[in-house]
């Protein structure tokens, strides 16, 4: 095979042979395209749910003033008649159960991750992560039954009586938010402390630090940005869990953060609509939006806080 | 001379801090210990409440007033024509965003505020989803309560984490595999058709099966859209219907229920022996996504590749 | 190379000060002109990575069907210019070049010019060897492939393979990965499926960096080997190796590591090896700095 030099010859020929041309590759220019769209559907799901929750949180505060709404302390919507929407009541519920858990996660998630990433045998760490990232894969529904048949029946009420302890209270749901929320804390802080480089570590032990110094002082610190971002998305989760909650937490607006009470949270009385037969249009329908705009908010400012964390602490290490 | 001997053996504070340390251990195992061992209680107690309805009619009956015979059947039958619907909804979509994002997005400020956007959404609640499923599907598309509508909203709320698995796939194969097409002469679709999908196929499949996995579990969202209903049929297309697409739509467009439902309405019964049906549909909904964790992770260890 | 530099620092720091003293445009005469017709014409070449001056004010032309070696210690931009010729450096997000590159007298980086049109008719061959997981059969024929090159795919295999001094050792196994080769060979497979797209020149970015010298020699040997039918430009920063396979060489440094790289002397091979014009040059290749 001979190489035909001769079609290089002529440079305008050449020139126009090396010429841009969208029609000889019809299926890039298609294919181009079709991933453009592709790239901005991502942008158009937010931008309708935010269109969804603000034109009925619109309708509804015209009439349910904003003051009402941002002060009340009384979420009674359901009721005909004597209706009143303070939105204090709900967040209280949310709130509440976001303390409780976090109360429980934390040492829990936060001594995991520091036990697999610095104490931890390899061959014991690649049995114990899977494990632990197993809980993750559990659907919440089972969580909420759990919080109900076995946190509330058999744990709580025999330990504590059954008088202490309603049926619905806000401890058992947070217990099971706490276990929900367990992986996302210690294997995300558990990558990030993972990550944090050898000779930092080699440095401290060198001082004469010991294992705990190390951990505590050095490692824990470097990793901070990492846990920060894993704590805040788990708080995101357990701000938008809904299962858990509505079975376990009761479905009782309550101004308490005493665990032993039941309270309903944001998403519960969003799934409660949900599960009824409200008419569209009316007030009570339409709170639902309201009270979703308020979730989405709040998850919004927790998710892009932790997103922001994430990449600071890949920028740190990778 | 005689030399004393050197002693390495710590001594006050030092020997009080290693004390410390090594005590800390135990605090930290206890800490990991903990959540491992609910794990094993939760699933001792599930296999000891299910004891009695482990039988086949949990999944080959339809719903009844009586806990012994009741079964989960709709709701599985209906959970699968959903994640069918899901995963085809969402499987193009996501890895469509992810080779955008990858490979031919402008590093600009429009990239920045889309991966910040996907980040979000993978955060945003699952109930949310749920709303705009109802507001779009069902009410502005008139889909009503059905398959479709319930397989769309789960396509939307799992289409960031598909993304975001899927990108990760993309950047694990070398950049050296692109330039080697491109410096043939190969378009930018080439290089990513014939040289970088197939390697980050492996890890685009591992992220859609966990993603699917997800869905299979969500239950608020699709009770926001009407799922919790009492249902004694099959959802869905009949088999026969497979040939003849205008029935398989009308099909798609019943009204369903899914099994994590099932469960839900069966642990809040107020007649509390049907727990012991729920934790037995409890133990086939797990099995069927554990089954997919564990396809996944297969898969992830096969093709390891890079 | 790099162990040399080291272990010479001390030494040749001082000389490399006052190398990079100022001392900016070369000398006329220091670029010569080859006497064979020209394949690549490089005017006011210069690249920027961002805000950094990688590479600036090359001015110099390639002859047709010879090998021409760029040589310069690591950062002077050489990778960089050969990455010019084929619109590489297109694909660095920051990278911007200006100036103009002819290929044939035609100016690749006119506006109306595809980047894939220049790459299918320009060859390159990477540092380290970068055949696709696929068989050897399939990487050979990929580029012919994707560029719609018509006829019987495998005569273009058995051709580029023979092209490419592969042919006596796969022959039987064609099926089998590119990645089960040795690290010469899986070069040798780079290079014939660079040469199964028809390409008249073929960039090679220092190809013998990741191999042995026993698969060194071989690949030397091919290039002497292809420049009967092909032009070649070759990256090294193995003196030796240029002064063993090239026709001419060019010389590159840059004033400080990455930024701002320039050619300091160009001509035939033989002249640039034993009678340099430029000091720095003759610095360089005596060995007096890194």
């Amino acid at each position: 095979m001979a190489l035909d030099t001769a079609r290089f010859r002529d440079p305008a020929e050449l020139q126009r042979q090396m010429r841009k041309s969208l029609a000889r590759r019809p299926v890039e220019v298609l294919v181009i395209g079709l991933l453009w769209a592709c790239g901005l559907i991502s942008l158009a799901t937010t931008a309708l749910i935010v269109f969804t929750l603000f034109e009925e949180t619109f309708r509804f505060f015209q009439d349910v003033p904003f003051t009402d709404f941002f002060f009340g302390t009384d979420w009674q919507p359901l009721i005909p008649g004597s209706q009143s929407y303070g939105i204090w009541e709900l967040v209280a519920g949310t709130v509440n159960v976001l303390l409780w858990s976090l109360v429980i996660a934390l040492p829990l998630g936060l001594g995991s991750a520091i036990y697999l990433s610095e104490y931890a045998d390899p061959r014991v760490r690649r049995i114990l992560k899977p494990m632990l990232e197993a809980l993750a894969s559990v659907p919440t529904v089972v969580y909420a039954y759990f919080a109900l048949t076995f946190v509330t029946a058999d744990v709580l009420r025999p330990l504590l009586g059954n008088d202490n302890v309603p049926v619905f209270n806000a401890l058992a749901a947070s217990i099971m938010l706490a276990v929900m929320i367990l992986p996302t804390i210690a294997s995300i802080s558990e990558d990030a402390m993972s990550s944090v480089p050898r000779d930092l570590r080699e440095a401290a032990y060198g001082l004469g630090s010991t294992r705990l110094e190390v951990a505590i002082r050095v490692v824990f610190p470097a990793a901070l940005s990492g846990i920060i971002a894993a704590i805040l998305l788990a708080i995101a989760r357990v701000v938008g869990e809904t299962m858990i909650v509505a079975v376990a937490a009761g479905s009782t607006p309550n101004l308490t953060l005493n665990p032993l009470e039941p309270v309903q949270t944001m998403t519960g009385f969003m799934l409660q609509v949900g599960l009824g037969d409200t008419q569209r249009g009316a007030t009570d329908y339409q709170s639902l939006f309201a009270v979703g705009m308020m979730l989405f908010l709040i998850t919004l400012l927790f998710n892009i806080a932790a997103y922001f964390f994430v990449r600071r602490y890949r920028e740190e290490y990778e | 001379m005689s030399t004393q001997p050197v002693i390495l053996k710590a001594r006050g504070a030092v020997a009080r801090r290693q004390l410390f340390s090594r005590f800390s251990r135990y605090v930290f195992l206890l800490a990991t210990a903990i959540p491992v061992t609910i794990l094993l209680v939760l699933t001792y107690d599930t296999v000891q409440t299910a004891w009695p309805r482990l039988d086949w009619g949990i999944i080959s009956n339809y719903p009844s007033r009586h806990w012994e015979i009741t079964g989960y059947r709709p709701g599985i039958v209906g959970s699968l024509w959903i994640l069918g619907v899901t995963v085809f909804a969402s499987f193009p979509v996501a890895i469509g965003t992810a080779i955008w994002i990858e490979e031919f997005a402008p590093k600009s400020r429009l990239l920045t505020i889309v991966k910040i956007n996907l980040a979000n959404l993978a955060g945003v609640p699952s109930i949310i989803y749920g709303i705009l499923g109802l507001t779009i599907f069902v009410r502005f598309y008139e889909m009503e309560r059905s398959i479709l509508a319930a397989g769309f909203t789960l396509a939307l709320m799992i289409i960031p984490m598909t993304v975001i698995a899927s990108q990760e796939a993309i950047r694990q194969v070398p950049p050296s595999l692109r330039d080697g097409a491109l410096a043939l002469g190969a378009t930018r679709w080439q290089a990513v058709r014939h040289n970088v999908l197939p390697n980050a196929i492996p890890g685009i499949m591992t992220g859609v099966i966990l993603a699917t996995s997800r869905a299979a579990g969500e239950t608020a969202a699709l009770i926001m859209i009407g799922g919790f209903t009492f249902i004694r049929f099959d959802p869905g297309p009949s088999p026969a219907d497979i040939v003849n697409p205008s029935a398989f739509y009308d099909g798609l467009r019943e009204s369903f229920t899914i099994l994590p439902i099932q469960i839900y309405g069966d642990t809040i019964n107020s007649q509390l022996d049907f727990r012991h049906a729920a934790a037995a549909g409890i133990i086939a909904l797990m099995a069927g996504v554990m089954t997919l964790n564990l396809i996944a992770a297969v898969i992830r260890e096969r093709f390891r590749r890079f | 190379m790099k162990e040399l530099d080291e272990t010479l620092a001390p030494a040749s720091r001082a000389v490399a000060a006052d190398i990079i003293a100022p001392e900016p445009t070369p000398t006329e005469e220091a670029i010569r002109t080859p006497a064979e017709p020209a394949l690549f014409r490089l005017r006011d070449l210069g690249v920027w990575y961002g805000s950094k001056h990688a590479v600036s004010e090359i001015n110099l032309d390639i002859p047709l069907n010879r090998v021409t070696a760029l040589i310069g210690p690591s950062g002077c931009g050489k990778s960089t210019m050969l990455r010019c010729l084929n619109r590489m450096n297109d694909l660095i997000p920051t990278a911007r070049v200006e100036g103009r590159v002819e290929y044939h007298g035609a100016n690749i980086y006119d506006r109306s010019v595809d980047p894939v049109e220049v790459r299918r008719r320009i060859g390159m061959v990477f540092q380290k060897p970068n055949p696709f997981p696929k068989s050897i059969y399939d990487n050979v024929a990929f580029g012919a492939r994707v560029n719609g090159i018509k006829g019987n795919m495998d005569e273009i295999v058995e051709s580029a393979l023979r092209r490419a001094a592969l042919w006596e050792e796969v022959k039987g196994e064609l099926r089998k990965s590119g990645l089960a080769l040795s690290g010469g060979q899986q070069q040798r497979l780079c290079i014939a499926r660079a040469l199964a797209v028809q390409p008249d020149v073929i960039l090679m970015d220092e190809p013998c960096s990741a191999l042995d010298p026993i698969a060194t020699l071989k690949i030397e040997d091919l290039i002497r080997e292809l420049v009967q039918n092909y032009t070649i430009i070759i990256v090294t920063h193995n003196m030796q190796q240029a002064a063993r396979v090239s026709d001419y060489t060019a010389f590159m440094l840059a004033a400080e590591h990455g930024v701002n790289g320039r050619l300091v002397e160009y001509g035939p091979t033989t002249e640039i090896f034993t009678n340099p014009r430029e000091k720095r040059t003759e610095d360089y290749i005596t060995g007096r700095f890194g």
